[in-house]
């Protein structure tokens, strides 16, 4: 034979089965490992969704007792954040990164493997209680709400413990994972791709992975130092042993409130990609975007007491809470100008990616614009704890990355598979999640202006009416998930048209000058930008 | 203050103005409950404001967004455009001016404002009467030092209710057997304690809502308009009762208000001379119940039968497991033994009701219930539930424990 068939070459670098996603070190397995636990995890943390929309249905205890509902809220908060939205955007990180820089892989393909299967340990640590409690064992899971705030959180059963375990595992993969993300993209970029050409999207994960290793250590020290005060007599977070309960409440925001930023940026970073392809346009305001992510990201750390403007801190330090967290609005609002800019008398069609980078745009504008009105810390004394935040988080953190999440989902899924999946199916999810997102989320910040903090497991009847329809909705925003999961399914198996190299007609960027699927291993000579 | 903040509106020269002048009073369906106090009406004024502003803004981009969404469509304008940036002078207008407007709208129209209302909701200034609010799980104490009173506030829901089909009351879950009392027209200091974990106290028409956090000391304040009975919640997950911990203050008039003071004070000289006679068994018994019911069923069940793994059954005999350090300190007690729960000697009962057991859950009922009322549910557990011992106790013997432990 004279010549060489690459692609068998190819074809026999990994293993095959079982082996193949458990031991593999290759960016794209990985990155695909990554997105359907993520997915997997989505499901969970809906189901958890649907049931609590089912016990608030109506008032009056009818479908689990206060016990259940206090471990499902906080499980569904911490899968949501932490199994499902973190995993997704690193399973996307993963995937595209190296593709977008030019670059063969990851920089540390080993640690990557590791960073990923440190994961479904942690997700089942939430969940095994629930199992042990079905034979007897313990008193279920963790029951504390996701912030898990000391002293509840010293005092409750055995689950909290697998709690922390589990915060501790996602803490080192996310560390791990961020620390190659920032070694690669400062180390593999192709000859040329200059720090003022690379993509949005990296740009967004750059700071990402910077938050997350800035900030996460402040909520893994504090978990320790919560296991040490359940078991080792430690007082920390007790005040009778002359330890404080507030100090729990300023590690877990000084992490929790740039999480909301690590959820957010990586969305923020694919949804200018989607806008600009489907508009044939390029990018607005590059270097706008990029400085308003460094922004964000600094601004986020200094900006954590707003979320305990009722906690009683002194009146200065509430000003400058107020007034830092107001500076915030200002770098996303220019992501916002960004982001019309770019489609401004572009030639835009609307396909699905497109339907959910506007509904990002109109959602995450809402959220954006409640968020305001909650950095007022007088005004917070009726919003804090209620409902109100509850509508608002949702609409920043469904309205947000969730959206973007699809909106790459669809943008991408032909390069993945090679396959087209079913426009209309996709359409029919978009308009059924908007609808049902907001007769869902709506609702809820009437409700909390009204009056009805958040997770109470039963509530005054004056509050029945509103929750019926945000059950309602929730159960429609369900469904709708389920034509989403098809609609993958069917490409997966090969229905659907051949998708080209480029995909979208509008399409910039390197991972679209490959074809789809993209050969197993990549830019193995680096392309010259 | 009020008059300054309306000039601000007028500089700010926005139409909005006159919007949330006019919304302030009657409660529309995107206000806060009607305001009673002069903090709850900043808040609203506020909330009003920033609705009013959040709205503009949003109407006027998603115009933006609609506009660009039906002309800059592929077959409306098939050639699109290339710029990256603002080049031009009126390009860059375009895109600062937001920004201003942003910069303007948090420092300027809404800041201002904001930092009055932080103001007044920090006001140190003197208070004509201070009560102290203490929240355990999931009861709200009231003491009015003052006048030497002071009570327990549990919800009077019945858990037919809540669990089962019974018809729901027009204040279902708002409702307590003794509500908090204060006079209108006053300023009064609430200073909030906890004893075990985060709670908050939140009652929207006052708009406050200050978290109660053990080993602080929290204080805030109301200055009630008008008489009227105002409903708020716990606003701080704080366990499985979380949900049922309401706060109801009912205000009355600086006369009214002393005359119910004085029939407290009255009632509560009454029930210590009855902690120094002798009660029958029956009385005790459904005194006993009582106090149960509202007191302790949270955690132990109206049943007696507890929460497996977290709360011990009353009922002996039944099987309970837990972790060993709650464990030992109930076998300490004479309380557990061979994995079950069985009735142990009366002066460590006693001993458990007035000052808890440290280091679980289980809470101190000394400076929470009378005597007599102690001496009734102690009396109730060792002959409920199907515990037989037969043994009655006292009020007298109560208050001989609780001066036995304070020498
Ligand atoms: C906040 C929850 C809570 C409330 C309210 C509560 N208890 Fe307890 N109680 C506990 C816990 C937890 C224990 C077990 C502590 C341990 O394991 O050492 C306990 C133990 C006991 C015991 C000893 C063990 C047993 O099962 O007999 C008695 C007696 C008791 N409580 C009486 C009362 C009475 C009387 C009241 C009401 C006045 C009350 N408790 C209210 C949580 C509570
Ligand atoms: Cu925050
Ligand atoms: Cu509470």
């Amino acid at each position: 034979m004279s010549t060489v068939d690459i692609d068998a070459m190819e074809e026999q670098h990994h293993p095959r089965g079982i082996t193949r996603w458990l031991y593999t070190t290759n960016h794209k397995d990985i990155g695909i490992l990554y997105i359907a636990f993520g997915f997997l995890m989505f499901i969970v943390g809906g189901i958890l969704a649907m049931l609590i929309r089912a016990e608030l249905m109506e008032p009056g205890m009818k479908v689990m007792g206060p016990e259940l509902y206090n471990q499902i809220i906080s499980v569904h908060g911490l899968v949501m954040v932490f199994a499902a939205l973190m995993p997704v955007s690193a399973g996307m990180v993963n995937y595209l990164i190296p593709m977008m820089i030019g670059a063969p892989d990851m920089a540390l393909p080993r640690l990557n493997n590791f960073s990923f299967w440190l994961l479904p340990p942690a997700a089942i640590l939430l969940v095994l209680p629930w199992l042990l409690e079905f034979f007897g064992i313990g008193n279920g899971t963790l029951d504390t709400g996701w912030t898990m705030y000391a002293p509840l959180s010293v005092q409750s059963g055995p689950g909290m413990d697998f709690a922390i375990f589990a915060v501790l595992l996602l803490f080192l993969s996310s560390t791990l994972a961020s620390i190659n993300i920032l070694v690669t993209v400062l180390n593999l970029r192709a000859p040329g791709m200059t720090w003022d050409k690379i993509p949005i999207f990296v740009w967004s994960w750059v700071n990402t992975a910077v938050l997350l290793i800035v900030v996460f250590p402040a909520l893994a020290g504090a978990a320790i130092m919560l296991l040490l005060d359940r078991h080792f007599g430690t007082h920390f977070f007790s005040a009778a042993g002359g330890g404080d309960p507030l100090l729990w409440v300023h590690m877990f925001w000084f992490f929790g409130h740039p999480e909301v930023y690590i959820l957010l940026l990586p969305t923020a970073g694919i949804l200018v990609h989607i806008l600009s392809t489907f508009a044939r346009k390029p990018v607005y305001g590059y270097k706008a975007q990029v400085y308003s992510f460094a922004a964000i990201t600094m601004i986020s750390v200094i900006v954590w007491a707003h979320h305990m403007y009722t906690s009683g801190l002194p009146t200065a330090a509430n000003i400058y809470f107020m007034f830092s967290t107001m500076a915030i609005s200002i770098p996303v609002g220019i992501l916002f100008i960004c982001w019309f800019g770019t489609i401004w008398k572009g030639s835009m069609t609307f396909e699905t990616p497109m339907l959910f980078a506007l509904g990002y745009i109109v959602l995450f504008g809402i959220g954006g614009l409640t968020g305001l009105i909650l950095s007022d810390a007088a005004a917070d004394q009726q919003y804090h704890g209620a409902y109100f935040v509850i509508a608002h988080f949702h609409y920043t953190l469904i309205g947000g990355p969730v959206m973007g999440v699809l909106a790459a989902s669809y943008y991408y899924l032909p390069k993945l598979t090679g396959r087209m999946y079913d426009e209309t199916l996709g359409k029919w999810h978009f308009w059924l999640t908007m609808i049902g997102f907001n007769v869902t989320f709506f609702p809820q910040f009437l409700l909390g202006i009204d009056g009805m903090p958040r997770r109470i497991a039963d509530y005054a009847v004056k509050f029945a009416p509103l929750n019926m329809a945000s059950s309602i909705g929730a159960f429609v925003l369900g469904a709708a998930q389920l034509i989403f999961l098809y609609n993958v399914y069917r490409t997966l198996v090969g229905a659907g048209k051949p998708a080209t190299g480029r995909v979208w007609d509008g399409a910039q960027g390197l991972e679209f000058t490959l074809p789809s699927p993209p050969p197993y291993h990549t830019f193995e000579v680096p392309p010259t930008v | 203050m009020r008059a300054k903040i309306r000039l601000q509106i007028v500089l700010a020269g926005t139409a909005m103005g006159a919007f949330v002048t006019n919304t302030v009073r009657a409660k529309a369906f995107y206000n806060f409950p009607t305001p009673v106090t002069p903090v709850a009406e900043d808040t609203l004024f506020i909330h009003d404001l920033f609705l009013a502003i959040i709205t503009v803004l949003f109407i006027i981009a998603l115009g933006v967004l609609l506009y660009s969404v039906v002309r800059h469509r592929r077959s409306r304008n098939p050639e699109p455009a290339t710029f990256t940036g603002p080049r031009t002078r009126r390009q860059w207008m375009w895109s600062a001016v937001p920004v201003l407007v942003m910069i303007v709208i948090d420092y300027i129209v809404l800041g201002i404002p904001s930092v009055e209302a932080i103001m007044t909701l920090s006001n140190k200034g003197h208070d004509r009467l201070v009560v102290v609010a203490t929240a355990s799980q999931w009861k709200w104490h009231y003491a009015y030092p003052r006048y030497g009173i002071g009570f327990n506030s549990v919800l009077s829901t019945p858990r037919d209710e809540i669990y089962g089909n019974a018809p729901k009351d027009k204040h279902f879950l708002l409702e307590v057997n003794h509500p908090l009392v204060l006079p209108t027209g006053e300023k009064v200091g609430i200073v909030l304690k906890s004893t075990d974990v985060i709670h908050g106290f939140w009652v929207p028409a006052f708009g406050i809502k200050q978290d109660v956090i053990p080993g602080y000391l929290r204080k805030t304040w109301v200055k009630i308009d008008r008489p009227g009975t105002y409903r708020g919640q716990c606003s701080e997950l704080c366990g499985v009762g979380h949900s049922f911990m309401p706060i109801v203050v009912v205000a009355k008039t600086p006369a009214a208000f002393h005359e119910w003071v004085v029939a407290e004070q009255a009632r509560e000289a009454g029930a210590r001379a009855a902690a120094t006679q002798t009660w029958s068994r029956q009385r005790l018994m459904t005194r006993g119940k009582v106090v149960f019911d509202r007191n302790c069923a949270v955690c132990h069940q109206a049943s007696g039968l507890g929460i497996p793994g977290t709360f011990p059954p009353i009922a002996t005999g039944h099987p309970f497991s837990a972790s060993k350090a709650l464990l030992d300190k109930l076998s300490a007690r004479g309380f557990y033994k061979d994995g079950r729960i069985v009735e142990g000697p009366l002066s460590n009962h006693i001993d458990i009701v007035l000052h808890g057991i440290p280091g679980t859950p289980m809470p101190a009922f000394g400076k929470q219930l009378n005597a007599s009322d102690i001496a009734s549910v102690i009396t109730y557990e060792r002959n409920a539930f199907g515990n037989r011992t037969g043994q009655v106790v006292q009020p007298s013997r109560i208050v001989a424990a609780r001066r036995a432990k304070a020498n």
